[in-house]
């Protein structure tokens, strides 16, 4: 049953393909494989932008839905389909990869490890990652969340950093406890569904606004939820991001940040609130409270890193807390200012995460204290680690300041005291980004720096269209808004939330 | 007319503003100009070395020709204003922002200024960074300020508002690191960043509080529901908008960041830390006019802050011996007559603008006339070290004097009339708060008398002490023609908008005006009071630099009162102590739970789990990655078998 062009089938099956073809690829042919892989992640983009030309935004909820039945004793079926948030998430997919592999082009990969793996592994995770986004069926959606787990974990395992393997086993086994949680709630789900609706069914759309008894309702949600709180940090879930995003590969830590944990916070949007309603807004006040507590605790502590890509890890964990916070405040501005931060939160730090990568091939530390002055022998790397950072201060102009403005917006309609308390993260914010800046690239050029390369072509066409994206939207965000707006409306009306109205009334206009 | 016909007027300007056509309907040519200009020169590379600073200067002066146009033409429209809608901004259910520009009679005097006395500055800055490699990145910089600073007052909303507001802050930051690698420079930019975000929560707060009470930010919306806001809610809004315009102007309690941002080159100092950036704070307030008239407490505060803040700039500007930064304090202390005018409310508004273009052009000139001292003397800063200049350095003398004796308020140049006019409304406020406002106002004018005279007499007159090698010069025309330019606007700038109260009708329909019910002093005494107090701090300083030698060290045993006026009176030492020694602290602190507490505890489990410590260092050195293949394995198998059960 299709409506349309499987316009995602095609989307997954193409960086399948791709994937396919560079892990067949023989060793030798590195450039080859680079290439395939580099053309395999830009015809993902151009389908993606069918896509969404194809996406109706004042259409139905879920568009582009085509669906097989797989195991049909228990009603799974692979079921595709998109609403507006998973729009946006897929395209942010699909930007964020060939940056990532353009900036790893010349990713230097342990002995006995061939660089052909590494890419070929990035386009089986964007196979995952697009899936995790456009399916919409319950156990489906578990598949490729715990899937999403082997490409990462073996690009932390494999490529990282010299702690790559405790890092990456740390990733792996917070991730694995979230799973288990979740593949547990997937069943009482499964259950409870068949004694409510006579049949068992994983169908979002069936699953939706199916009355499930108050205590089960707590336990399925907090199965979901915590699987989701740990991959989406929020604090205390968070002390494995660090690790991971420090020893991963840059590439890969751009695309574990600024993607795979989205889906962390995508999940609470798309099966916490939906799904369990009363649940959700039960536990939403003690949410709230870990977000704020997550905003300044994460910030403050971003601020005493010394390694810099665990400071950027931080920051992230800071901004989840926002993300977290404006999806269970309840009102349209705080939750499309949430999905909003997603994007740009993986442009951004996308963005900072490959700059850090590409200073770090040349200087070889991840060491703030190895660096100084970079800006006057690097102007270029200093001028897109600046820009990356100032995205990620959310300074007004950049999209990430409507995101972060709506999600505070939000929040202080409904609570005033939390709005006040994670408003005071943006002066935190300016102190993290910009002591790690001055730290870095300001002060006296370093001798050792003098004989450096500054961007190549290569590495600005990997991280200007990020940045300019971030630009672009910051000035016109309509076109993503207006694609996330009816989807924020249906989530908040499943969970049955109206926004607050104005607390004087006014008759507007010239009347005297 | 009472304060309440003030506040009509106000309202009755926000709801009577026309709609953009025919010419008006370019009005974003104003911005893009200038953002097109930084565009160019940021991103061109090094091909824009040899003609980026033409370009720079070029789109600011055509820009400033646009915006003479406007103004015009605003002259002939029966509305105080013009509003042309852009495109739709953020649309998010209730919360809609539109992108749209207002030029009312308010923004028509700041676009002036700013791109006027901006374009001066520009072209001043084609001599004084001819030599220095970062000159395109510098003109760069330049223009997205002047594009910024545009936006931040020609947005019809507090949201379109904030954007400038930080751009203003952005290109502030970048400047003040212009020569980055001086540590000093730096960190004075990052503080100047920092301490604004301070101001930049209230303002967010600001604009939520409007939002979820009022359910808009524009400026049309807002003011219109002003009226309907609980006095409660209006004194919020007030003091947490006046916390955001202390912050960007550099007023009591976020004032230290000022007087650190004089590490950037003077044209920086002359257009962003004294003719426009740092007077947004006042515009802010001055464009809240209908809030602030509903609050007589926020207004209050504002007055209270201006009063703070001009004695304690006047007073740490004594002490200093570095040229840059007595005019930094100056400048603090000086907007702090511009709070104090706009705080009186619609008795004063005017009278703080006034001030504020007439400022606007006496301490451009004066810090382009410390720059050509600077560049004369090899970037010495350190007046004990000057001396004598007068005869070596004619042409930034006489300019140079001219601002001084507007800026002291001597009677007839342009400070004399702006100043008088706040000194007297502080006065007429009646009471007892009205007597110590306005005894602080008469007592701050001497101070700065006193302080600028010892300027220029360690500067220009008196035994030279210079360092060996130095010989003073005039600067070359490219630097002494804007000079004198200004100079001519700190002669008659101020009494050219003051007479017949031009400015003042000019400005009525946007913030109102309301003439006191009584003076309370007679203001001819009061002008001969402020005039003889100002003569009274000229003779001390006199006495004091102008009749003995100046030591070339600075004496070291001084008084109580001399050592904490150099130490800015301890603000700095108090933000150290308070807030940051114990934050870095808090941070450490956390850092060390996060690694032992938090991940501790979980590392510990695990250990736990896995068997004891060895096993947990054997994971961590080595086994770790059999190890997670076995547990990967376990969770494919468990899928597997849900899988296989599923299909049985």
């Amino acid at each position: 049953m299709s409506d349309s062009l499987p316009f995602l089938l095609v989307l997954l099956l193409v960086p399948l393909v791709g994937s396919v073809v560079v892990w067949l690829l023989p060793r030798t042919a590195e450039q080859l494989a680079k290439l395939v892989a580099l053309a395999t992640s830009l015809l993902t983009v151009v389908v993606m932008a069918a896509t969404a030309t194809a996406f109706d935004p004042n259409g139905a909820r879920f568009q582009l839905t085509w669906s097989r039945p797989w195991i049909a004793s228990f009603g799974v079926d692979f079921a595709l389909g998109v609403d507006g948030i998973a729009l946006v998430l897929i395209a942010l997919v699909a930007v964020l990869v060939p940056s990532v592999i353009l900036a790893s082009w010349h990713e230097e990969t342990p002995a006995g490890r061939s660089p052909k793996t590494f890419f070929a592994l990035l386009l089986l995770l964007e196979v995952f990652m697009v899936g995790v986004f456009a399916v919409t069926d319950v156990f489906v959606f578990y598949v490729f969340f715990e899937a999403m787990l082997v490409p990462m974990y073996f690009l932390i395992g494999a490529f990282g950093g010299p702690r790559r393997q405790y890092a990456a086993m740390k990733f792996f086994l917070y991730s694995l406890l979230g799973g288990l949680l979740m593949l547990a709630a997937v069943i009482g789900l499964y259950v409870v569904s068949a004694s409510q609706l006579g049949h068992g069914t994983f169908a979002f759309s069936q699953l939706v606004g199916m009355p499930i008894d108050a205590d089960t309702e707590k336990l399925l949600f907090l199965g979901f939820f915590v699987a989701f709180a740990i991959k989406a940090p929020l604090v205390p879930f968070h002390t494995w991001l660090p690790d991971a995003g420090a020893e991963a590969p840059a590439g890969g830590a751009a695309l574990l940040v600024g993607v795979l944990d989205k889906v962390g916070t995508f999940g609470f949007l798309r099966y916490c609130l939906p799904l369990f309603p009363n649940a959700s807004r039960y536990f939403a006040p003690a949410v709230i409270v870990l977000a704020v507590v997550g905003v300044l605790y994460a910030a403050l502590l971003a601020m005493g890193q010394r390694d810099m890509k665990r400071l950027v890890a931080y920051t992230s964990v800071a901004h989840f807390g926002f993300i977290g916070l404006g999806i269970f405040a309840f009102t349209t501005q705080s939750m499309s200012g949430s999905v909003f931060y997603m994007i740009n939160h993986g442009l951004a730090t996308g963005a900072l995460f490959l700059v850090a990568g590409m200073l770090i091939s040349r200087g070889r530390s991840r060491e703030i204290s190895d660096y100084g002055g970079v800006a006057k022998t690097q102007p270029l790397l200093g001028g897109a680690f600046l820009l990356a950072g100032l995205a990620s201060l959310a300074l007004p102009g950049m999209s990430t300041f409507i995101s972060e403005f709506l999600v505070l917006v939000g929040t202080f309609s409904r609570h005033r005291v939390y709005g006040v308390v994670a408003t005071v993260g943006i002066i935190l914010a300016a102190l993290y980004i910009l002591l790690m800046y001055q730290r870095m690239f300001h002060g006296p050029a370093q001798e050792r720096a003098a004989g450096w390369l500054d961007m190549s072509a290569r590495e600005a066409w990997a991280v200007a269209p990020l940045l300019a994206l971030i630009v672009v939207l910051g000035v016109y965000p309509k076109p993503v808004l207006d694609v996330i707006r009816p989807a924020v409306n249906a989530t908040m009306n499943d969970v049955h939330q109206r926004d607050p109205a104005p607390t004087v009334a006014v008759q507007t206009g010239a009347t005297k | 007319m009472t304060l309440s016909e003030g506040t009509q007027h106000a309202l009755a300007g926000a709801e009577s503003l026309a709609a953009a056509s025919g010419a008006w309907s370019s009005m974003w040519l104003l911005l893009a100009l200038p953002f097109g200009g930084a565009a160019v020169l940021l991103l061109g590379g090094r091909r824009a070395d040899r003609w980026g600073h033409y370009l720079g200067t070029t789109t600011v002066l055509a820009s400033f020709l646009l915006g003479l146009g406007y103004f015009l033409q605003l002259r002939g429209e029966r509305a105080p204003g013009v509003q042309l809608h852009l495109f739709t901004w953020i649309p998010v259910n209730g919360f809609t922002v539109d992108a749209g520009l207002l030029f009312d009679r308010l923004s028509a005097c700041f676009v002036l200024l700013i791109t006027g006395v901006g374009g001066l500055i520009h072209v001043y800055a084609m001599g004084y960074m001819a030599h220095d490699p970062g000159r395109r990145r510098f003109f760069g910089y330049f223009n997205l300020f002047v594009g910024a600073m545009l936006l931040l007052v020609l947005g019809n909303n507090y949201l379109s508002l904030y954007v400038g507001w930080e751009g203003v802050g952005l290109a502030s930051y970048l400047l003040i690191a212009f020569w980055y690698h001086k540590p000093s420079a730096a960190t004075a930019a990052k503080k100047a960043f920092v301490v604004n975000r301070v101001g930049d929560v209230g303002l967010s707060l600001a604009i939520m509080l409007m939002f979820v009470s009022l359910g808009t930010t524009s400026f049309d919306g807002v003011f219109a529901g002003a009226a309907a806001l609980s006095p409660g809610l209006l004194l919020a809004i007030s003091l947490l908008l006046l916390l955001g315009a202390a912050g960007k102007s550099g007023q009591f309690p976020l004032q230290t960041w000022l007087p650190d941002a004089m590490e950037g080159p003077t044209p920086v100092s002359a257009l962003i830390h004294a003719a426009t950036m740092v007077t947004a704070g006042v515009y802010l307030i001055a464009r809240s006019s209908p809030l602030y008239d509903l609050s007589p407490g926020g207004r209050t505060a504002v007055t209270v802050v201006g009063a703070i803040t001009l004695l304690y700039g006047a007073i740490s500007g004594t002490a200093s011996d570095d040229i840059k930064r007595v005019l930094a304090f100056s400048t603090v202390s000086q907007i702090g007559y511009m709070f104090l005018a706009v705080g009186l409310g619609p008795a004063a508004y005017a009278f703080g603008i006034l001030h504020l273009l007439a400022h606007g052009f006496f301490k451009a000139g004066l810090f382009l006339g410390a720059g050509s001292v600077m560049h004369g003397m090899r970037d010495e800063v350190d007046m004990r070290k000057f001396g004598g200049l007068a005869r070596h350095m004619p042409v930034t003398f006489a300019t140079f004097g001219l601002g001084y004796l507007a800026l002291i308020g001597f009677p007839g140049l342009s400070g004399f009339f702006s100043k008088d006019k706040i000194i007297e409304a502080a006065f007429d406020k009646g009471g007892t708060s009205g007597l110590l406002l306005g005894a602080s106002a008469l007592l701050g004018a001497g101070l700065t008398a006193f302080y600028m005279t010892r300027l220029m007499f360690m500067t220009f007159f008196g035994d030279r002490r210079w360092e060996e090698g130095v010989h003073p010069h005039e600067s070359p025309r490219v630097m002494t023609v804007p000079m004198v330019l200004l100079a001519v606007g700190s002669l008659g700038a101020g009494g050219f908008l003051a007479m017949g109260d031009r400015l003042v009708g000019w400005l009525e329909p946007v913030v109102g005006f309301a003439e006191p019910a009584a003076p309370t002093v007679d203001a001819g005494v009061l002008t001969l009071a402020t005039v003889l107090v100002m003569l009274t701090g000229v003779g001390v300083a006199w006495v004091f630099f102008g009749r003995r030698a100046v030591p070339e060290v600075a004496p070291v045993r001084v008084s109580v009162v001399t050592r904490a006026a150099r130490a800015s009176l301890y603000a700095d030492a108090f933000n150290e102590a308070v807030f940051m020694r114990p934050g870095q602290w808090l941070v450490r602190l956390l850092v060390w739970l996060d690694n032992r507490g938090v991940d501790g505890v979980v590392n510990g489990l695990a250990a736990a789990f896995g068997g004891g410590s060895g096993r947990l260092r054997r994971l961590q050195t080595g086994f770790v990655r059999s190890y997670a293949l076995s547990m990967l394995g376990g969770a494919v198998l468990i899928v597997g078998a849900f899988l296989m059960v599923r299909f049985a």
